[in-house]
């Protein structure tokens, strides 16, 4: 698609309260394109959690009270995998034989990932006003397999010169976040981002990308509870802003 | 709940075994590259996979007439076929036909579907003698545990283990913890078994329609001995194993031994059509087909659910699960395992008799994009949650629906759809959040035994967005 003049963006209720920083980067990179990039105030969550806990007559509700919220017809940006796939996969579903069907589906069928809008559609360049790096991406699965928008992610550091990126072994693994699924089966959830940040630190990288705050709230928090000098977490946002406008 | 409380403590005593979840993480990495090194080429790779779900949906929405003329083939080709509507009827069906035949010593091929019936079990407590001729079964027979994984049963032990239970079941042949030793050692044990056996029970893999063959996959020549060796041969299988014609078979052949075991083709691939005929020198007098519903035909009425049924047993979901790498087999306490068992399990015998058994998924969608049939698993997995807590807006055919609603769970949900759907209660919770930050509670019960508790950021985004002058129509 053609750069638009104006977007809608979508903060997600996990970066509005926690990683407010990721998000915004994201809206600075995108105003920065010359792209007018609208908050509309009240957004609040796709509804997700409650989708993937069974409650769908909750999660409909609240889906519908963030559909409001985009109204024109312009494309809708999400600094997340997860909560992009929730909408553009998963509304269509949630929202069938609904009276708003329809405005559902034309939402899903603008909704971008943000990676994947500041890679495909902005055909962002970037340049590299930083010191010499080196880092680990970690995919979302939702980015990966739901959206299929993990190629961008990596497109983008690509650009930026003094990264090196490392590989971790079973890098498409997923970290254990899966919502809900961290609470439920607590002990799971553990072992696997046990798996995890031994695979991320094995790398020697010292700060691990991610285009979802999910898995990085996962990562980030089992980093800081095992101490060690972990490597630190940072969304791919707020890493791409900070490598492109360096102050030192 | 008990089943819900006997699975969480299955989940504590896998997760606490080390030396199998490094025996797992081994052999699932093994099965993971086997699997890419047979797809080097993803185009081919997805056609062959829309091929393969075609082919198993069109079985499906024709399997009534498929199984009639399935019957008909078959009869006139000498097999004898039997219907069981459940596990019961199909042991009883098969107990029948051993005692008809005379017969007291059996030897067995691998097969699911009487893992399902408990088959073994059945006949053993009847005074048959039942031999798993099938290596991995073989050494789970002796463990007395139930198959870990559907395609490698005794996956959960390594070289030593096995060679321990050698050790204590036939002290006679030595110690060795050499595999191909230890291979041999079973080989011998078996040999003596199937020339003096009285009868063979296998699978089957695929039922053609067209022809009345019975297709079975292997890799020991196991299976083609249990069905030709013994002067008799009981398959048994499930309804949905039908498909329509002999030409169906080579792309879900090709596609089930490269996705199971990352094998182009298996060294046995058994196509059993008759039994001996007058002048042949070998096979059994007589073969029956026992073909068993057990649940099935209720999956079949929902239109999402059917996706289900589509399986072909290959296991790649289950090799590709970061779930079941660390937990195992027998702890979701089920006869499938893995993503497809969380499908079908809850489907099959109810959502009352799993307990919590879907929540053991993180959706991370590694099944369905490995599936050779295109099966839906999360998607299925999620719809099944809902089943569990009544969260549907349509009706249901799902056995124990709503058996796991709680009302504190459906409560809390209540109030988060109340502070998510009113913006302006949502910003007053966002503003006290994060100003009153310094009062997050440092332990969050299962979550912070691993990590440490998210704490509000000093600002919610919307305000930082509208400090930095961005639009909030």
């Amino acid at each position: 698609m053609q750069k638009p003049e104006e977007i809608y963006f979508f903060g997600t209720c996990l970066i509005d309260l926690l990683f407010p920083k990721a998000g915004l980067a994201g809206m600075q990179l995108i105003r920065e394109a010359g792209v007018r990039v609208i908050f509309p105030r009240n957004q609040t969550c796709c509804g997700q959690p409650a989708f993937n806990s069974g409650y769908r007559h909750e999660a409909l509700d609240v889906a519908r009270a963030l559909l409001a919220c985009f109204p024109r017809d312009i494309p809708l940006v999400v600094p997340s995998g997860s909560c992009a796939g929730m909408i553009k996969q998963h509304w269509p579903e949630l929202f069938a034989g609904e009276a708003d069907e329809k405005q559902a589906r034309a939402i899903a069928a603008r909704t971008y990932e943000l990676t994947e809008f500041l890679d495909k559609v902005l055909q962002l360049e970037l340049n590299d006003l930083g010191a010499p790096m080196q880092i680990a991406i970690h995919t979302s699965c939702s980015a990966r397999r739901e959206m299929g928008v993990a190629d961008s992610i990596e497109a983008l550091v690509a650009q930026l010169d003094k990264v090196e990126v490392l590989e971790q072994a079973r890098k498409p693994e997923c970290c254990g976040f899966g919502g809900t699924f961290a609470v439920k089966q607590a002990d799971i959830s553990g072992a696997m981002v046990q798996d995890k940040t031994d695979s991320l630190r094995a790398t020697g990288a010292e700060r691990v990308i991610s285009q979802d705050c999910g898995c990085l709230m996962n990562i980030g928090g089992a980093f800081a509870k095992q101490g060690n000098q972990p490597p630190a977490t940072q969304h791919i946002a707020e890493f791409l802003w900070e490598r492109t406008h360096a102050t030192d | 709940m008990q089943q819900t409380e006997a699975f969480h403590q299955r989940i504590d005593q896998a997760l606490d075994n080390d030396q199998a979840r490094r025996n797992f993480r081994s052999a699932m990495s093994g099965l993971m590259e086997g699997r890419a090194a047979q797809f080097p080429d993803d185009v081919e790779l997805q056609a062959l996979r829309d091929q393969a779900r075609a082919i198993r949906q069109y079985a499906l929405s024709k399997q009534p007439q498929l199984l009639e003329q399935l019957e008909r083939q078959l009869t006139a080709n000498g097999i004898q076929v039997h219907w069981a509507e459940d596990a019961e009827q199909a042991n009883e069906i098969i107990y029948q036909i051993l005692k008809g035949a005379g017969a007291k010593t059996v030897v067995k091929g691998k097969s699911m579907v009487s893992e399902e019936t408990e088959l073994n079990h059945y006949l053993d407590q009847r005074g048959l003698e039942v031999l798993e001729s099938d290596l991995g079964e073989y050494i789970i027979q002796l463990a007395e545990e139930p198959p870990s994984h559907i395609v490698q049963p005794a996956i959960h032990k390594n070289r030593f283990e096995v060679a321990e239970l050698f050790q204590k079941f036939h002290p006679e042949l030595g110690y060795t913890d050499d595999v191909d030793q230890l291979t041999l050692a079973a080989r011998q044990i078996l040999r003596e078994k199937f020339a003096t056996a009285d009868a063979g029970i296998s699978g089957v893999n695929f039922a053609v329609a067209e022809t009345g063959t019975l297709c079975l996959v292997e890799n020991e020549g196991n299976g083609r001995l249990s069905t030709t060796a013994p002067r008799l041969h009981i398959a048994i299988t499930g309804v949905e194993k039908v498909v329509e014609k002999l030409s169906d078979v080579p792309p879900l052949l090709e596609i089930l031994t490269k996705s199971a075991t990352g094998q182009p083709i298996t060294t046995y691939f058994n196509m059993i059509s008759r039994p001996r005929q007058a002048d042949e020198l070998d096979g059994p007098e007589a073969v029956h087909l026992v073909l068993l519903d057990n649940g099935r035909s209720r999956i079949r009425i929902d239109e999402e659910l059917l996706d289900t049924l589509r399986c072909i047993r290959c296991g790649a979901c289950i090799n590709h699960c970061p779930v079941y790498v660390q937990l195992g087999g027998h702890a979701y306490g089920t006869v499938y395992p893995g993503p497809i068992g969380i499908a079908l399990e809850p489907q099959r015998i109810g959502i009352d008799k799993v307990g919590t058994l879907t929540s053991a998924c993180s959706l991370c969608g590694a099944c369905g994009e490995v599936c050779p049939v295109r099966i839906p698993l999360p998607k299925l997995i999620n719809r099944l949650r809902a089943e569990a807590v009544d969260g549907l807006r349509s009706d249901t055919t799902v056995r124990g629906h709503g058996s796991l609603r709680k009302s504190t769970e459906a409560k809390t949900w209540w109030l988060w759809q109340q502070l998510y759907t009113h913006p302006g209660l949502y910003r007053l919770f966002t503003w006290f959040a994060t100003r009153l930050r310094g009062l997050t509670p440092p332990r969050l019960g299962g979550w912070t035994r691993y990590r440490s508790a998210p704490r509000p950021a000093a600002r919610p985004l919307r305000e930082l967005a509208r400090q930095e002058g961005f639009r909030d129509e």
